[in-house]
């Protein structure tokens, strides 16, 4: 299953794509997904287990980073991922029902099967808002849940059953800031992306 | 994982010049199957195996954070994915250019030059006219990325050499402590080697675009 799972249903959209759109898979495969499985995964990796309190305290440490990183924002990415990837399936699911449909009625009802007019129109139209929608949902949960989309590299902590305020210190913060960067910018390259699409499908 | 840039870029293959399937060789052999073959195994303990001589918590992290603020192996990640992508621009533009002939052809126009559209698909597009332009400009921006990042590791690390001992006096560390790197020859040694490879695609790039 995994990643090639998603990459090998999205590679059926590429068909029913307009070239915009087209251009938008290839971000995401490439700037996104790929960045994703060989870089930014393997940056989270050992988040927790270097994860270090200067206290000796037992269970302190897990409480702190359960309070700082209630999500992983590796985590947070790759249900982005998959939610923005999944709207386009719609269209591909729209294009199966009339072929459903053609079958059934045993002759040709549509001039092409992928052509772009009336009802998968509409759902191209809505997949694209729906798409669009997630991506800011998700920058939105991501800004407020971290407070921005910097790491710091020392946190303070003072839950129980930490005795005292302690310093807590987060591993490779300064790589992780780099990738998150790279993230946002590419999530919103998809967005602006996206809006063009719009654009071009309402004023055609 | 890597086998998607592979079919990306093999699509490109077909419309390359014999000088851009030997780059798309190298890059492919010397650089990518080296980075998940050996180079993965090599980094992949360093920063559990980075040791620093204090038991303060905390210090370990900073200073680790402190010297290697990008790992080499997700820079080197990185400039692969980017380094390919200008090929991408060729195999739009090859594909828009398809398009435009099928709907032609559709229209009845360039009968006389095709049978059908599947011979359209299986023609040998040239390198002329505007693919020219996006040809050339493609290899101009794989050059420049790769020199850009070429410079921002030699500016990260100071150079191309990992010492063994670096010595590191960032809060909360108490005084100023030795903190010894895991492998570092056999780190040094893939990156000159990953520096070597990156140099002699530099090198294919340039001597494409003289060719064209």
């Amino acid at each position: 299953m995994g990643w090639m799972f998603l990459r090998d249903l999205l590679t059926g959209v590429n068909k029913y794509s307009t070239g915009i759109g087209r251009i938008w898979l290839a971000v995401v495969f490439i700037f996104r997904l790929l960045v994703y499985m060989v870089a930014a995964e393997h940056v989270w990796k050992d988040e927790q287990k270097e994860f270090e309190c200067n206290i000796k305290q037992p269970g302190c440490e897990n409480v702190c980073f359960d309070h700082f990183f209630p999500i992983s924002q590796i985590r947070l990415w790759a249900l982005q991922l998959i939610m923005v990837s999944t709207p386009s399936l719609l269209v591909v699911l729209h294009v199966a029902y009339r072929e459903g449909r053609e079958k059934r009625h045993r002759k040709k009802l549509y001039v092409s099967l992928g052509m772009m007019d009336g009802g998968l129109w509409y759902t191209y139209l809505i997949s694209l808002i729906v798409k669009t929608g997630f991506e800011i949902g998700f920058l939105v949960l991501f800004y407020k849940l971290y407070d921005g989309f910097s790491v710091p590299y020392l946190m303070k902590c003072d839950l129980k059953p930490c005795p005292n305020t302690v310093d807590c210190f987060i591993s490779k913060p300064t790589e992780k800031k780099i990738f998150i960067l790279f993230l946002v910018i590419t999530s919103c390259l998809c967005i602006v992306l996206n809006f063009i699409e719009l654009s071009f499908l309402v004023l055609k | 994982d890597w086998g998607t840039l592979h079919t990306f870029i093999g699509g490109v293959n077909k419309h390359s010049t014999s000088i851009g399937k030997v780059w798309i060789t190298v890059i492919f052999i010397f650089r990518v199957m080296i980075l998940v073959v050996a180079a993965q195994e090599v980094w992949g303990d360093e920063q559990e195996d980075f040791v620093c001589n204090t038991l303060q918590p905390g210090c370990k992290n900073v200073c680790y954070d402190h010297f290697f603020p990008v790992s080499h192996i997700r820079l080197w990640a990185l400039q692969l994915i980017f380094v390919s992508t200008p090929a991408l621009l060729v195999a739009m533009h090859v594909a828009y250019y398809r398009h435009e002939t099928a709907r032609k052809f559709r229209r009845g126009e360039k009968r006389n030059e095709f049978k059908d559209l599947e011979d359209i698909k299986k023609q040998k597009v040239r390198i002329e006219g505007s693919l020219w332009w996006t040809y050339t400009s493609s290899i101009f921006f794989r050059i420049i990325f790769e020199a850009s990042f070429m410079y921002v590791f030699y500016f990260l690390y100071n150079g191309y050499h990992l010492p063994w001992v670096l010595k590191c006096g960032i809060d909360p560390c108490p005084n100023l402590v030795d903190c010894f790197i895991s492998r570092p020859t056999e780190k040094t040694v893939f990156t000159i080697f990953m520096i070597s490879a990156s140099v002699i695609c530099m090198l294919l790039n340039v001597a494409e675009l003289c060719y064209l």
